[in-house]
């Protein structure tokens, strides 16, 4: 049990004192998994959308191939990554392996599914009764959609967020697109791994606990969010 | 019944060609034992002596510590400076050079930074240095990194003080060591394939073990352009444990392994050891 103390105390040490290595990995694992959540949301939340309110031939397959792809697995995404960016692979001429933006490319396709299948639950649970109920209110077809978006919001809200806790605390995508490079693509995941083999107890708690705060306050502001709008 | 079941598994066992020429504890570096070395070079031994080698295979320092302990009858490792001191503290005796395998400074074919062919390693690392290329290391405190850290120190590159606060099973301790700093510095505290894999991608530099090289070449678009320095060399020696300290242990035997790797056919037997075509380790006794 010593040694778990001794961590623990180690690891408030770091956290307190702001150790310049914590905060690039911090830094690192933050940037790189807003962005890609930030291009998830921008194509995933009307993508879901699109295909709750839309109707066109091979629909239900549409969305039985999202369903599958929200349990895509994160190595899986890697491997296919590193064959598209590698030096040899059909983008290997833009160098991007190993950098930062292959981290910011393989989240995107992981938190692109969530976003979008769980948006597209978000209007489907929604849209039925209420879309008829404003319609015989006597409002038009456009009218009815802003109606169910403004109802939908906060569930669409909630699929971005658990877009980000697909990622955020992944190491697939991050280690074989990344590489654990210290000070550039080490992030926290990747960090707590590959650290923590060294003997590096201390910065993986601290970084553990990193974790979880973010995870915290995320769903802290979104319940604040919620209430207060409510 | 049972008595005679007991009796005959007894004979049995003492018959065994084990017990009957003995048994010897050699404490070695994993890199002998993982290449197939020790697997290619010590049947013929124990054949010709009825000795059974029982290889303990760990890293250099924990070898060099089953020494101290007498848990084994004689160490084959490659720290020189720790050899002599394990000879001068009286714990081994007669220490002989066996082999050498190298380090190898490998980067792009295009070789951006003009090392090819440089005989002063560190003189390479200086060119390396600061260039767009980039350099990639290990970072894992691996017997290559630390290799690689004392190239550095020799390079005269500006190094700036890495402090790290370890943990290992709870006992904190804070190690120091210089490294080289910018964006073209890849520490990315992996192993040895893995390094050369992201060399190979970034078309960067990489300081590698010839062993690990030679297994992988044939996936990389990599050259080896350095080799050859007095520092890249990575001497193994084989020290008996001294019987004064321990006597129980198997002194004469451990001086018939020692006498065998030196000796004439020893010695073309590591020498003829390869992998892919390549001698792995080169020897090196009397030297």
């Amino acid at each position: 049990m010593d040694f778990v103390i001794e961590g623990m105390i180690g690891a408030f040490r770091l956290l307190v004192g702001f150790d310049p290595e914590l905060l690039r990995i911090v830094s690192v694992s933050l940037t790189v998994s807003l962005t890609a959540l930030f291009f998830a949301a921008l194509a995933g939340v009307p993508l879901g959308l699109g295909l709750a309110l839309g109707s066109f031939p091979g629909k239900r397959l549409a969305v039985t191939v999202l369903n599958t792809l929200m349990g895509l697995p994160t190595v899986v995404v890697g491997l296919l990554g590193y064959s598209f960016l590698s030096r040899r692979g059909l983008l290997g001429p833009w160098r991007l392996l190993y950098t930062p933006y292959a981290m910011m490319i393989g989240q995107f396709v992981l938190a692109l599914p969530i976003v979008a299948a769980l948006s597209l639950a978000a209007v489907s649970g929604v849209s039925r009764r209420a879309g008829r109920a404003a319609l015989a209110l006597g409002a038009s077809p456009r009218q009815k959609n802003r109606m169910i978006l403004s109802e939908a919001r906060f569930a669409v809200l909630a699929a971005v967020v658990a877009g980000f806790g697909r990622i955020f605390a992944e190491i697939g995508v991050s280690t074989m697109l990344g590489g654990n490079i210290q000070g550039f693509t080490r992030n926290i995941p990747t960090a707590i791994a590959f650290e923590t083999a060294k003997g590096e107890f201390a910065l993986g708690l601290a970084l553990g606990l990193v974790l979880l705060a973010v995870a915290l306050g995320v769903n802290l502001i979104l319940q604040f969010w919620q209430g207060r709008t409510r | 019944m049972r008595r005679r079941v007991l009796i005959a598994i007894v004979l049995l066992l003492a018959a065994s060609p084990a017990s009957a020429g003995g048994r010897l504890r050699l404490a070695t570096t994993t890199s002998t034992e993982n290449s197939g070395l020790l697997g290619a070079i010590l049947p013929p031994f124990e054949k010709e002596t009825g000795l059974k080698v029982d290889v303990i295979s760990v890293g250099t320092g924990a070898a060099l510590k089953i020494g101290e302990n007498g848990d084994a009858d004689l160490v084959l490792v490659h720290a020189p400076a720790l050899e002599e001191a394990f000879v001068e503290s009286g714990f081994g005796v007669n220490r002989r050079s066996v082999m050498y395998n190298d380090f190898i400074i490998v980067g792009p074919k295009s070789d951006p930074a003009g090392v090819r062919g440089k005989e002063d390693a560190a003189a390479a690392l200086a060119a390396i240095a600061g260039k767009p290329a980039g350099f990639v290391s290990r970072g894992d405190n691996s017997g290559t990194h630390n290799k690689e850290q004392e190239l550095w120190r020799d390079s005269g590159v500006d190094l700036v003080e890495v402090k790290k606060l370890l943990s290992p099973a709870g006992k904190e301790r804070e190690i120091e060591y210089r490294a080289p700093e910018g964006g073209w510095y890849l520490s990315i505290g992996q192993g040895m394939s893995a390094a050369l894999l992201m060399a190979d991608e970034k078309e960067a530099y990489c300081l590698a073990d010839r062993g690990t090289w030679l297994a992988m070449k044939e996936k990389l678009d990599l050259e080896v352009l350095v080799e050859g320095d007095g520092r890249l060399f990575n001497p193994y020696g084989v020290i008996a444990v001294n019987p004064e300290r321990y006597p129980g242990i198997n002194y004469r035997g451990a001086m018939a392994l020692i006498a065998w790797l030196t000796s004439v056919e020893g010695q073309k037997m590591i020498g003829e050891f390869k992998i892919g075509g390549e001698p792995l380790f080169i020897p090196a006794a009397g030297k």
